[in-house]
């Protein structure tokens, strides 16, 4: 799964996962509970990421409303909790299946459409999805609604930021691995190959559309559960977990670290977080008071991303091999 | 009665601006095939620059007809930079390049501008009534953007259907290969269409100010209404846009206006008037998907 | 390459790391406001006034240095979660002040006073949640509960015998409690209502054009800073400022004057603190503020101060000690501090019993736009959550 741990891409991604692994010893040792919080949406963040490299890094198809799955998620288990169903065994499941089914029902329309449509068609459906939520008086609307984290009585306790913590990185290595066997699946090499040229694939005799929609489900499915996770992490669901601007930082994510590769997003969304929260601070070093501005220096390093480094952080590493 | 007309004017004052939002962008894409999320950072830029040239010459009139120039300019100076570069590429790396630009420019204006926004009072000789009949009084402000965007959107369905560069236009949305092997100036051309989008947006951006406030991002999310409007009438269609912009303005003031009281008879008031603004949202959205399913490019679009 | 990114990631691992240890010496105070956007001016006032609490206090409570960590909710519910979380965990605060917003506030609540275990005291926002069943030992209020202002502004239009009234207020959890405090007392005919969309909507030109179709003989609103700003103007360009009166809270204040100017002239409103009240330490306030920044203070600023004041009394009493919480919220309970209403006590959830009053906006000798005190509406109010909530 892993390239060799020889290459520098196998080292630091090896180095990467084991400082994940042991975060809450590490953040306990230090006394920063705040960065276990950090390091927890980082994770969350990075399953988000996946699955939408899934469909965009390795399909190319640039859906721009993926936010909608931390809400569709987020939304299950809030909607569920503040209506006495506090069991995790039950709101998990629905949350992941209200997500794929959103999931097949807006692939289904979207991916008959191509370039611009697609994108704004994405665009549009997430949107209408935040406006429902911004609409339910019941359940915040745009204050947005604190629940309790989900129970699984006997098994774990999320309140336990630890264990919480834990519990999604498990996740995070389940979605890897998934992600790896997508990638060279018969399934994930169409998808690939559809990609470059899916008037080919079609040739081929794939029924491309149907394959497209079954991983734009799968996507869907991966997006839920990032949002079941998030809505636990703070407790709190409200409609700007879907804004664009968040899908738009998915889409960000995905680049920055390397479309179309296993570990990609996991780099991106660490390299989106540490900026984040070091680019401030850094600027503040060059001048004090210039790191309220971060996003001047870090809005045209987007632009020069997508001018020169589409490769992303995972071409830094060199060529892959095999 | 008077009430209804009172609102459909509304309506027709927000369509008009989002028309003016929506010209720019349609015509970016159907001719430069370009996504440019940065277009709200130009209706922003608007705003802010008419504050700064209204401040410095004491008249809102002369502030804002010297933010236009201002504004293509500004528009031409981005094209030059940033989207000339971009033509060439896929789609993502347009929305990439230009989410970057949205942030580049909201921090920007923050820093120029500072964080609390501003405000443009409506100009003295506009801040009364006009009676529209006989004992119904509408805001002349109000009055004054919708003759000035009726007159705005009647220049450029002039410039569209009458004149050398209106036929380019056309041209270039039909078929953009042909203008190029035609031998026009294509780089001139787009700097150009590019610029008079700037104005129209940045237009808008001016005129909404008084009505709410000139902030910090205050384009990002009529931006997304702009997109979902050029889809509905077509991309690189102006009347399209403009159908789709008046449409998109009555829907939402039915939305606001009615409602909520149609609501409020069998849910409670906030809770009407939680949802009443996002079903008119939310309608858009269906009308735009109805809109898809039976036209794929729209009501006036180009079958490719 | 990857010497490159190594480079890269260790300068980012030592500035993340690089957090200052846990404050042991100076005491460290949180608040939270908007400092961005259209209602920055709010923001900037409870600033200010912070500021001057310190000054006033010589940058000490309890004999020990204290620092203010100010962050800004963006005006947003789910960024104020966030500031709030950052302040308890990131920068380690003893108490997390301020708070404009009831939505932002309730999206805070629980990060801050349970899974932070810290005191939070509101210098403005008063959601009728946390009055009642929300209440919380860690959670002070030196300002009100919302309902409150308009249930004393309700009281005195009985009095001056308005009989009908059209409500108008934002849509969400502070707006829809306003009016429910209007619609407690006032016994007149409650002709409409309506809530417009929160943020967003700064046009009312399609309410104001109901309301001139329903001929009411007020209009109550309820529109904080900026929203207030837009509201006056819009009602003055429509016309109705001469035919339908405007009662207020929380829409004409020192904020917002300025902007609104000679519109707002004879309009009424309800407040628990104006700039008049003759007491001491309020003349000195306002006397300082006024000296400092050219304008009058607002409550948004005054209600900071007192918390500012608050926090230094229970420092005061501990010795600069704040280490037992217990010991904090005792002393913090006793409320006994020189507050610019004059008197100051708490009711059994923590949000203060006091007088209400009510002003008229008028120009002052110099001709500057500022509000007077014309009468009392109620004296020593007590919120009408208080029975709900468990703590006695």
């Amino acid at each position: 799964m892993i390239a060799s741990l020889r290459t520098p891409r196998g080292l630091v991604t090896a180095l990467l996962l084991l400082v994940l692994a042991v975060l809450p010893l590490l953040t306990q040792a230090f006394d920063q509970r705040y960065l276990l919080s950090i390091g927890t949406r980082i994770v969350i963040w990075a399953i988000a990421a996946i699955s939408l490299n899934m469909i965009l890094g390795y399909g190319g198809l640039v859906s721009f409303g993926h936010a909608v799955f931390f809400g569709i998620g987020g939304y299950a288990v809030g909607i569920l909790s503040h209506h006495g169903v506090q069991s995790g065994s039950v709101q998990w499941p629905v949350g992941i299946v209200a997500a794929a089914l959103w999931a097949a029902l807006i692939g289904a329309l979207s991916l008959r459409t191509r370039g611009l449509y697609f994108i704004m068609i994405t665009l549009a459906f997430a949107q209408l999805v935040y406006y429902v939520s911004a609409g339910l008086e019941a359940y915040g609307a745009d204050d947005g609604l604190n629940i309790s984290r989900s129970r699984f009585p006997g098994l774990i306790d999320l309140r336990d930021k630890a264990s919480f913590y834990w519990l999604c990185f498990a996740l995070l290595g389940g979605t890897l691995w998934f992600c790896s066997r997508f990638a060279i699946s018969r399934f994930g090499l169409v998808i690939r190959g559809a990609k470059s040229n899916d008037l080919r694939m079609t040739a081929l005799g794939f029924p491309v559309f149907r394959y497209r929609l079954a991983a734009f489900t799968l996507s869907g499915a991966f997006g839920g559960l990032a949002g079941i996770l998030l809505a636990n992490e703070g407790a709190y669901i409200s409609p700007a977990m879907m804004s664009w601007v968040k899908s738009g930082d998915l889409i960000v994510i995905v680049v920055l670290g390397g479309m179309g590769t296993l570990f990609g997003p996991l780099y991106g969304t660490i390299a989106f977080f540490v900026l984040e929260e070091s680019l401030p601070p850094l600027l503040d070093l060059g001048r004090k008071g210039w790191g309220e501005y971060w996003q001047i220096v870090f809005g045209p390093m987007l632009v020069l991303i997508a001018l020169y480094a589409k490769g992303g952080i995972d071409s830094l590493f060199g060529r892959r091999h095999g | 009665m008077d009430y209804l007309l009172l609102q459909v004017l509304n309506g027709v004052q927000l369509g008009l601006l989002m028309f003016l939002l929506a010209a720019g962008l349609t015509l970016t894409f159907g001719i430069m095939d370009l996504v440019n999320l940065a277009h709200g950072s130009l209706y922003m830029m608007g705003a802010y620059i008419a504050w700064t040239l209204i401040g410095w010459t004491d008249s809102f009139m002369l502030g804002a007809l010297l933010a236009l120039p201002a504004t293509f300019l500004l528009g031409v100076a981005v094209e030059a930079l940033v989207m000339r570069r971009l033509y060439a590429r896929d789609h993502l790396d347009q929305v990439l390049a230009t989410f970057g630009l949205i942030l580049f420019f909201n921090e920007l204006v923050r820093a120029v501008w500072g964080p609390a926004g501003k405000s443009i009072a409506v100009p003295g000789f506009l801040a009364r009534t006009v009676e529209i009949l006989p004992g119904v009084p509408y805001p002349a402000y109000r009055f004054a953007i919708i003759v000035a965007g009726a007159a705005v959107a009647a220049l450029l369905a002039w410039l569209v259907a009458r004149t050398r560069l209106g036929m380019l236009i056309r041209a270039g949305a039909s078929n953009r290969r042909m203008i190029g092997a035609l031998g026009v100036n294509i780089e001139l051309l787009f700097t150009l269409v590019f610029g008079l989008g700037a104005v129209f947006a940045g237009l808008a951006g001016l005129m909404a100010a008084p009505l709410s406030s000139v902030k910090i991002g205050m384009g990002d999310d009529i931006l997304i209404v702009a997109f979902v409007i050029i889809v509905i009438g077509g991309i690189g269609s102006i009347k399209g846009a403009f159908v789709a912009a008046m449409v998109v303005g009555q829907i939402d003031i039915v939305g606001r206006a009615f409602l909520p009281d149609f609501l409020k008879t069998f849910l409670s008031t906030s809770a009407a008037s939680s949802a009443a603004p996002a079903i008119s949202q939310v309608l858009i959205y269906i009308v735009m998907a109805g809109v898809l399913v039976w036209r794929p490019t729209g009501l006036f679009g180009q079958r490719s | 390459m990857n010497g490159k990114l190594l480079g890269a990631a260790t300068i980012a691992a030592l500035v993340v790391g690089l957090q200052p240890a846990s404050a042991q010496a100076p005491i460290k105070i949180g608040f939270i406001s908007t400092f961005s956007g259209p209602q920055a001016a709010i923001g900037e006032d409870m600033r200010r006034s912070v500021e001057l609490a310190k000054e006033h206090l010589g940058g000490k409570m309890g004999g020990k240095p204290f620092e203010i960590v100010y962050e800004d909710d963006q005006f947003k519910p789910d960024v104020g979660k966030q500031k709030s979380e950052k302040l308890v965990q990131q920068d380690k605060v003893n108490v997390v002040a301020g708070y404009i917003w009831s939505n932002v506030l309730l999206a805070s609540l629980k990060t801050v006073t349970d899974e932070g275990d810290t005191i939070l005291i509101s210098a403005n926002a008063g959601p009728s949640q946390i009055a009642g069943e929300l209440c919380n030992k860690n959670f002070f209020s030196t300002s009100w509960q919302n309902d409150q202002t308009p249930m004393a502004m309700g009281e005195y239009l009985n009095t001056k015998g308005v009989k009908s009234l059209y409500l108008m207020g934002p849509n969400y959890a502070a707006g829809k409690d306003m009016l429910a405090g209007v619609r407690r007392t006032y016994k007149g005919k409650l002709i409409g209502e309506d809530f417009t969309k929160w943020p967003d909507q700064l046009d009312f030109s399609a309410e104001l054009a109901k309301i001139a179709a329903a001929k009411p003989e007020g209009i109550f609103i309820f529109y904080p800073g900026a929203h207030g700003v837009q509201f006056v103007k819009q009602w003055a360009q429509s016309g109705l400022n001469k035919t339908v009166p405007l009662y207020q809270v929380f829409s004409i204040d020192a904020i917002t004057l300025p902007q609104q100017g000679e519109l707002a002239l004879g309009t009424l409103g309800a407040q628990e603190w104006v700039n008049d009240l003759p007491n001491e330490q309020n003349k000195r306030y306002v006397a300082d503020f006024k000296k400092k920044h050219g304008v009058y203070p607002s409550y948004y600023g005054a209600q900071s101060y007192d918390a500012i004041m608050l926090i230094a009394s229970a420092a005061e009493a501990l010795k600069g000690d704040l280490s037992s919480k217990d010991k904090v919220r005792a002393e913090l309970k006793k409320a006994n501090f020189k507050s610019l209403r004059g008197g100051f006590k708490y009711n059994t959830n923590n949000f203060p019993i006091e007088n209400f009053y009510i002003q008229e906006t008028v120009k002052d000798p110099q001709g500057v736009m500022t509000v007077k005190t014309i009468a009392t509406a109620v004296k020593d109010a007590k919120d009408s959550y208080y029975e709900k909530c468990p703590m006695k």
